[in-house]
């Protein structure tokens, strides 16, 4: 099954849309709650990248019988040092987005703590590509 | 669908229902439907909330309520009064007097519920400091958020606070203190007076426990009435009865089950939410984000908290006024040092015995969102349903007797519903010829029963 949810850039009211579509639906499923539970932090941090850094960003969510793969694909400055990026700590966000809970440099280190499977492909000035694989089977993590 | 989890407290008079579909509409779990003109409740969606019972206009609704006549099986009948049945009555009616009416009913104790909250609240503290990764902690003191959050929040049963309430302390409190009196333990009866149909469901199964101390309950609004016409009477201080010494409810109990009570007295950064809408939606939010620095979370089902409660008879906004005045009150008297709690049979000389009993079992999620145990069935319905829902119009407009499009398509898949039952569906199948009019009168007379589509029809109009 496919959906696509766009992200529009700077509106964190909007934030978290997609990640309680795709709650909604591993509920359905029955998907054990532990790997719910991953699955949204992990969506919903890079959502929230997405909203904090781009300009725009597409949701692409593809349910298998094993497994989820949610791929986000924004326009955007690109992350220079990706390695750099998933140091814990390590932010680039402004004051104002901090102020407002956000861009404490967790997000990178977060999602990979909690993704079964994540892919970050970027080039700079064009945008980044971020592909979160979480599977349903419980033998993970 | 699942066996039958839960006791409900709430009960549907199909013969007094008039298929209305109020209750329908304002069901925050999406647990009733319409079916053959009656509301008909889906048990395991529903958390005792009591929107429904509020929003019927005839009261097809009721209250499940012991039959008050039990009681009298007890040598020791104790009344367990929480404070929001003082903060009922207008402030010249004093405790003394509405303990009297209760005394002259037939118990032989009366007990404030929130008496123990001093003990409870040190137990949630160092409960606290135990599940630091189980942030932010969120109060098991109100029966129907636990319910909610183990039907529509399952990921966040781990953040409940697994002690038991107030009102279970008090319980098991007075008990072991009548038994040490040496009373048989066959002999004390336990009756709780209840603002809520949530409290009387949680009695009859708890949540987490094999059983509760608690013998049994009785409905607010009936002790109300009872102690009410007394007052316009005049019969208040004749009686004869004798009223026993009660210690004075500290300033915290009093205000505990008011919205703020107890997220006011817990350590670190607490919010207090009420209503059930309001917790559905923060929930929602908390379920997406990561830990987060909120150290603990009242929620409540009522606006107002218990005030609010469907069993109370008073304006909630005046018994909220009226508990914090009592509250401000007892406050000035216990800087005065004129309240004392250390006479035999304070709940302080038993902080031991209702720490070593303080704790739940575990608290299990029960997530009612699953189409199926199955994941390869469930994928195949999920499928269904988002077929089902490009073709519904996204009105909810509820003529089909489920709540919303989204309701429909989940009944449909489930083999509840019929697509046909959609007023939508129907109008272009008509169009298409491929449904007869008196075919989708049928369904509607199905869906609304026969009696709405008479001509002449004057009737609930």
């Amino acid at each position: 099954m496919h959906f696509e949810y766009q992200i529009e850039g700077g509106n964190f009211t909007r934030a978290g849309f997609a990640s309680s579509e795709i709650k909604k639906m591993m509920k359905q499923l029955n998907v054990d709650l532990g790997i719910i539970k991953r699955t949204v932090v992990a969506t919903y941090e890079a959502e929230v990248n997405v909203v904090a850094h781009a300009y725009s960003g597409t949701i692409y969510v593809d349910f298998d019988e094993e497994k989820v793969v949610i791929k986000l694909v924004d326009e955007g400055p690109g992350i220079d040092d990706i390695n750099q990026a998933m140091t814990e700590g390590y932010s680039t966000a402004s004051s104002t987005v901090r102020e407002m809970g956000f861009g404490a440099g967790m997000g990178l280190p977060n999602m990979k703590k909690n993704a079964d499977d994540l892919q970050i492909t970027s080039e700079v000035g064009k945008g980044t590509t971020v592909i979160i694989t979480m599977f349903f089977a419980k033998s993970e993590q | 669908m699942d066996g039958k989890y839960f006791h409900h407290a709430l009960k549907f008079r199909k013969e007094v229902c008039i298929g209305c579909s109020h209750c329908m509409n304002v069901c925050p779990t999406q647990a009733i439907r319409i079916r053959e003109g009656k509301a008909e409740l889906m048990d395991n969606y529903c958390v005792d909330c009591g929107k429904c019972y509020r929003a019927c206009p005839v009261g097809a609704i009721i209250v499940e309520q012991d039959d008050f006549s039990q009681i009298f099986r007890y040598q020791q009948r104790v009344a367990l009064i929480p404070s929001v049945l003082m903060g009922q009555f207008p402030e010249e009616v004093s405790l003394t007097q509405i303990s009297s009416v209760l005394m002259e009913l037939g118990f032989t104790h009366i007990y404030e519920v929130e008496h123990g909250v001093e003990v409870l609240r040190d137990q949630i503290v160092s409960y606290m400091e135990n599940h630091k990764d189980n942030k932010p902690l969120m109060s098991a003191f109100c029966p129907a958020i636990v319910r909610l959050i183990q039907v529509r929040f399952p990921t966040l049963t781990e953040n409940l606070v697994h002690l038991k309430p107030p009102l279970e302390i008090a319980a098991s409190f007075y008990k072991q203190m009548l038994i040490d009196q040496g009373n048989e333990e066959d002999e004390i009866g336990i009756f709780y007076i209840t603002p809520c149909a949530a409290k009387i469901a949680a009695v009859k199964s708890p949540v987490g426990q094999d059983d509760s101390p608690i013998t049994g309950v009785i409905n607010m609004d009936f002790i109300f009435n009872k102690v009410y016409t007394t007052v316009k009477k005049g019969f208040i201080g004749k009686n004869t009865c004798q009223i026993p010494d009660m210690a004075p409810l500290k300033s915290t109990g009093v205000t505990w089950s008011a919205t703020n009570g107890e997220a006011a007295n817990i350590p670190g950064r607490t919010l207090a939410i009420d209503e059930i809408s309001n917790v559905i939606e923060f929930l929602e939010q908390l379920e997406n984000e990561e830990k987060q620095d909120i150290d603990f979370l009242e929620l409540r089902a009522c606006d107002e908290s218990c005030a609010g409660g469907i069993l109370t008879s008073s304006n909630r906004f005046y018994t909220v006024e009226r508990m914090r005045n009592r509250a401000a009150f007892a406050k000035s008297e216990e800087q005065k040092g004129n309240y004392r709690y250390t006479s035999p049979g304070s709940v302080v000389q038993y902080t031991d015995f209702l720490r070593d009993n303080a704790r739940v079992g575990s608290i299990q999620p029960r997530s009612m969102d699953k189409l199926d145990e199955d994941i390869a069935q469930a994928m195949k319905k999920m499928k269904k349903v988002h077929e089902i829902m490009d073709v519904l119009p996204y009105v909810d407009c509820g003529l089909c007797g489920s709540p919303k499009c989204s309701s429909l398509a989940e009944d449909i898949v489930q083999g509840q519903a019929q697509m046909n039952q959609c007023i939508f569906v129907q109008k272009r199948m008509e169009q298409q010829g491929t449904l007869k009019s008196d075919d989708s009168m049928q369904i509607m007379k199905q869906i609304w029963g026969a009696e709405k589509f008479q001509d002449n029809n004057n009737q609930n109009v």
